[in-house]
């Protein structure tokens, strides 16, 4: 495959940027998008030229790491991460815009690399269970309905790759910090911190500059791991019976 | 020896939720549904248009009467708009400064542009502003009747159809309602979401029901000036 890139380059946090062409040929469908990018940055650095920056890690879609906004859609056309998006999505010959995550909260560090280090501060803020919970052997001790276990493991596959604040028009964090509000808040572990733990991850949120939710539903289209919209509703709820109960 | 804990006092509750996005949004959906609640009531109300001038102009009548001899002639009234105007305001007001930081949050836009969300969530913003300019001519036109041709003082019937004579008036009224069905379209749901009464069950029942308070509201409005310019109602 033939194609033309069109990526937004970057050379630091206060530099402008502008989108920059590049032609790349010989790329197999069979590529993730991010080995396509590598054999852009091979060719770049044989020709003396900066590479361009992106995040990755895990390359299985699980860690979170990698993430850019592709023809206007967080982590492309597929519903997965970048990771795992591969060439066989596109065609020979296509022209492909890549962005970096947009909000006032992910300020740009380099071409594709944000700082999302705001998810970290909302997590340091209320997304744990403060007492230990034990061991593997002693999650038997504490029966949990089936029904709870698979809503917190849904809400717990949360990857904080940050597509949802990319796709809102707002740049909320409403999905993400609703994703960790639901799985700990309603598990019998994270009961007894369950009303502190939404008042001050909200607050956290609000903190950190990212918009309100305005159920655009975006985020819950861009999500590589299927957190659902009612979430957020999950957690509005949540936040008003800590506010007001 | 044990040491009395302080604890910095915490600020009141009610600011707590105003200062923040989930509880303004929360203000947001609660004085929606107030004036939606009200809009159906109205729209009902206009309807009686089709019985004829006495009908219309009787119930216009109770409602100032409503409530005596404990309130008295148009107290009613008067609470009731104080109430909607509250309303409005709450809500005016919580959709500016969320608007204000929802554009903050996303200072700069994508190169690569695509149409985002339905055409009902994209306009709520531009679609408020247009109705609360709808506002202030329909208390013109029909409350105060500064710009009615008619501006007789206690025949709505009268006054409805000299305002519907005009066909800028009908333009004005046609745009705002279709702007309405739009905006309740988007909001009965979103205000659901918001105060936490949504889940994946009730999703799917959720949408249909604002669809049909969107659809149900703009036909019972949109019935009014229609009849006028048919000739139903003259």
């Amino acid at each position: 495959m033939n194609l033309t890139l069109r990526i937004w380059r970057q050379a630091g946090p206060d530099a402008p940027g502008s989108m920059t062409t590049y032609q790349v040929s010989g790329i197999s469908p069979d590529m993730s998008f991010l080995e396509m990018l590598d054999t852009l940055n091979e060719e770049l650095i044989t020709r003396g030229d900066q590479p361009v920056a992106f995040d990755h890690d895990c390359r299985e879609g699980i860690c979170g790491a990698c993430g850019m906004v592709i023809n206007g859609r967080a982590h492309g056309p597929e519903r997965t991460t970048t990771c795992q998006l591969h060439m066989r999505h596109f065609k020979d010959g296509d022209t492909i815009d890549v962005e970096p995550w947009r909000a006032a909260a992910f300020p740009v560090v380099k071409d594709l690399v944000v700082d999302r280090s705001a998810f970290d501060r909302i997590i340091g803020s209320g997304g744990y269970i403060t007492a230990p919970t034990g061991s593997a052997p002693d999650a038997h001790a504490t029966p949990v309905p089936k029904d709870t276990a698979d809503t917190a493991f849904e809400h717990a596959e949360c990857i904080g790759c940050g597509a949802c604040v990319a796709a809102c028009p707002n740049g909320s964090a409403m999905l993400f910090t609703s994703a960790k509000v639901v799985h700990l808040n309603v598990l019998p572990q994270g009961a007894p911190e369950r009303s502190s733990r939404v008042r001050n991850m909200v607050a956290a949120m609000d903190a950190e500059g990212f918009g309100g939710c305005t159920n655009t539903g975006e985020c819950a289209t861009a999500c590589p791991k299927g957190i659902p919209l009612p979430s957020i509703a999950a957690m509005n709820r949540e936040y008003l019976r800590a506010s007001l109960g | 020896m044990t040491t009395a804990t302080r604890t910095a006092r915490p600020p009141s509750t009610l600011l707590t939720l105003w200062r923040s996005t989930v509880g303004k949004k929360a203000v947001m959906a609660v004085s929606g549904l107030v004036m939606l609640l009200y809009l159906v009531a109205h729209m009902l109300g206009n309807l009686k248009v089709f019985f004829g001038p006495d009908e219309i102009n009787g119930y216009a009548h109770w409602l100032r009467t409503l409530g005596e001899p404990f309130l008295r002639y148009e107290w009613f009234l008067w609470i009731a708009r104080a109430g909607l105007l509250a309303a409005v305001a709450a809500h005016g007001v919580s959709a500016y400064q969320l608007s204000r930081r929802d554009l903050a949050a996303r200072p700069s836009k994508y190169v690569h542009q695509r149409r985002r969300a339905s055409y009902a969530t994209r306009t709520m913003r531009w679609g408020g502003v247009i109705l609360a300019l709808f506002i202030v001519w329909h208390i013109l036109d029909l409350t105060t009747l500064t710009v009615n041709p008619a501006a007789e003082h206690g025949h709505p019937y009268q006054n409805i159809v000299a305002s519907f004579g005009r066909w800028y008036s009908c333009v004005i009224y046609i745009v705002a309602m279709l702007a309405l069905g739009l905006h309740i379209r988007h909001g009965f749901w979103s205000a659901a979401q918001t105060l936490g009464a949504n889940n994946a069950r009730r999703d799917r029942a959720l949408k249909l029901i604002a669809n049909g308070l969107a659809l149900m509201l703009t036909v019972g409005f949109l019935s009014v000036p229609v009849a006028v310019m048919t000739g139903v109602v003259k």
